[in-house]
């Protein structure tokens, strides 16, 4: 192997101003998706058990045709497919305000929302139907059932898998290079073209996602722990 | 709207962006299928380097699977496909960097379904079996991992069907899977809302199956 490291590509120059830009750009794109991906996950996992059939299966679909079909396909989606339906002047509006940016957003927070929805509603499915019984049977109303006693213990169940899903969302927005949004794989990538070191570049940036995504889960293991229920320490949820 | 986009180029779709048969080395399920299979592979030995009792054996497993399960997939393939040629000295065509980057990164995954299947095994099994006579090796060869096995079922498919989606991020590097297919497509009639929409069903169509299968899977080993 002949290849000479140059490491000082990643302070020289305009890279390390790259970087930083990428990782803002990753972290914003990330915590918008993550609330629309909350928000429809909430919303989805709802509906999926009200008594209103249409409704019940509008959500339905929603998380398992979203949920199946790659990302990627769902950004060149979003991005290529929907801004030609919108009417000229939103058009106009939307590429002159960073088109792709918002064409991530919604492509990882409708996708993510899909699974979310599902981590939501295997939390509520873990809790055992008496709890909901013995709640009435002491005189809660349903609403005070769910606000006191259902929802506290599904949330606290949700942590582990909810961390785990929040983190998928953030190394998936690495997706939204194909559409030229300027993360922080575009950033790595655009060093590799400007300086053709490639591994110092990918090092600089596989490093930053490590060290993000360890931080983020070793401070979530510590919530978990703290919120953990004795006795109900099962994860619950989809593996991946 | 105008769907004729889709039949006249559903051939191409189909047989060179889904199966593989055409003029370009691709196809989805050509990248899927040794994905899986060797991924799985893979993950089984990860799996059980993570259970061993040699530290100098579960620890650099268990650096391994915090490793790749800390890092975007398009990364690792970003990695494979800089790095292979410079260390091998000669051009790797993409479905070579495509199906390494797939197997190395799958198998971390894999491994940890593998660790909780192993693991959820009752413990008596192993006794038993070790009161038997049978060595570490045929325990878990015969014991061990036909139980876990079915433990993992569940994981196992959903991890597949992660894996079957993931292969689309293949065509960042030029591989004509569907997603690129439906891109070269594109490029020419210009009609992307048909044909996003036509490969999304289809890809949807693929691994809905696959978790239905799963379903009946699941009730039938239950």
């Amino acid at each position: 192997m002949s290849y000479t490291f140059k490491w000082s590509v990643l302070w020289s120059g305009q890279s390390g101003h790259w970087l930083l830009q990428g990782l803002v750009t990753t972290l914003e794109l990330s915590a918008l998706a993550w609330i629309l991906a909350v928000a429809l996950g909430i919303l989805s996992g709802a509906l999926r058990t009200v008594p209103f059939r249409p409704l019940r299966w509008a959500a339905t679909f929603y998380v398992e045709f979203f949920r199946n079909v790659p990302l990627l396909v769902w950004m060149f989606f979003w991005y290529f497919a929907v801004p030609p339906l919108l009417p000229r002047p939103a058009q106009d509006w939307v590429f002159n305000h960073g088109a792709e940016f918002w064409a991530a957003t919604i492509a990882l927070g409708v996708y993510h929302g899909a699974r979310m929805s599902e981590v939501i509603r295997s939390g509520i499915g873990a809790i055992p139907r008496t709890q909901f019984e013995a709640s009435v049977a002491i005189g809660l109303t349903t609403f005070q059932a769910y606000r006191l006693v259902i929802l506290p213990v599904a949330l606290r169940l949700i942590v582990p898998p909810g961390t785990n899903e929040s983190l998928n969302l953030l190394k998936n927005s690495s997706v939204a290079l194909t559409i030229s949004v300027a993360e922080l794989t575009f950033q790595t990538r655009q060093i590799e073209t400007y300086t053709a070191k490639a591994i110092e570049a990918l090092t600089a940036g596989t490093l930053i996602y490590l060290v993000l995504c360890v931080s983020i889960a070793t401070v979530m293991a510590r919530v978990e722990r703290h919120y953990a229920i004795p006795g109900l320490i099962a994860r619950v949820g989809p593996a991946a | 709207m105008d769907f004729s986009v889709v039949a006249n180029n559903f051939r191409f779709l189909i047989l060179q962006g889904l199966i593989g048969i055409g003029p370009f080395i691709g196809g989805t399920l050509r990248l899927a299928v040794p994905a899986i299979v060797l991924g799985f592979a893979l993950g089984i030995a990860v799996g059980l380097a993570r259970l061993a009792n040699a530290r100098w054996i579960r620890v650099p497993a268990t650096m391994y699977v915090e490793f790749f399960r800390g890092v975007p997939l398009v990364m690792v393939i970003f990695w494979i496909w800089f790095i292979i040629p410079q260390l091998l000295r000669l051009p790797i065509p993409e479905y070579g960097v495509a199906l390494t980057a797939f197997v190395i990164f799958e198998a971390a995954y894999f491994g940890e379904i593998v660790r909780a299947g192993v693991q959820s095994v009752a413990r008596g099994q192993v006794e038993a079996a070790t009161a038997l006579g049978m060595t570490a090796t045929q325990t878990m060869t015969w014991v061990v991992l036909p139980q876990a096995l079915r433990n993992m079922v569940p994981s196992l498919v959903t991890q597949m069907i992660v894996l079957f989606k993931d292969t689309s991020l293949a065509s960042i590097i030029g591989y004509v899977d569907l997603t690129k297919a439906a891109q070269i497509v594109n490029n020419r009639e210009i009609r992307p809302f048909e044909l996003y929409l036509f490969i999304a069903v289809v890809y949807f169509l693929c691994t809905y199956s696959m978790s239905l299968l799963a379903r009946r899977l699941e009730r039938r080993t239950a």
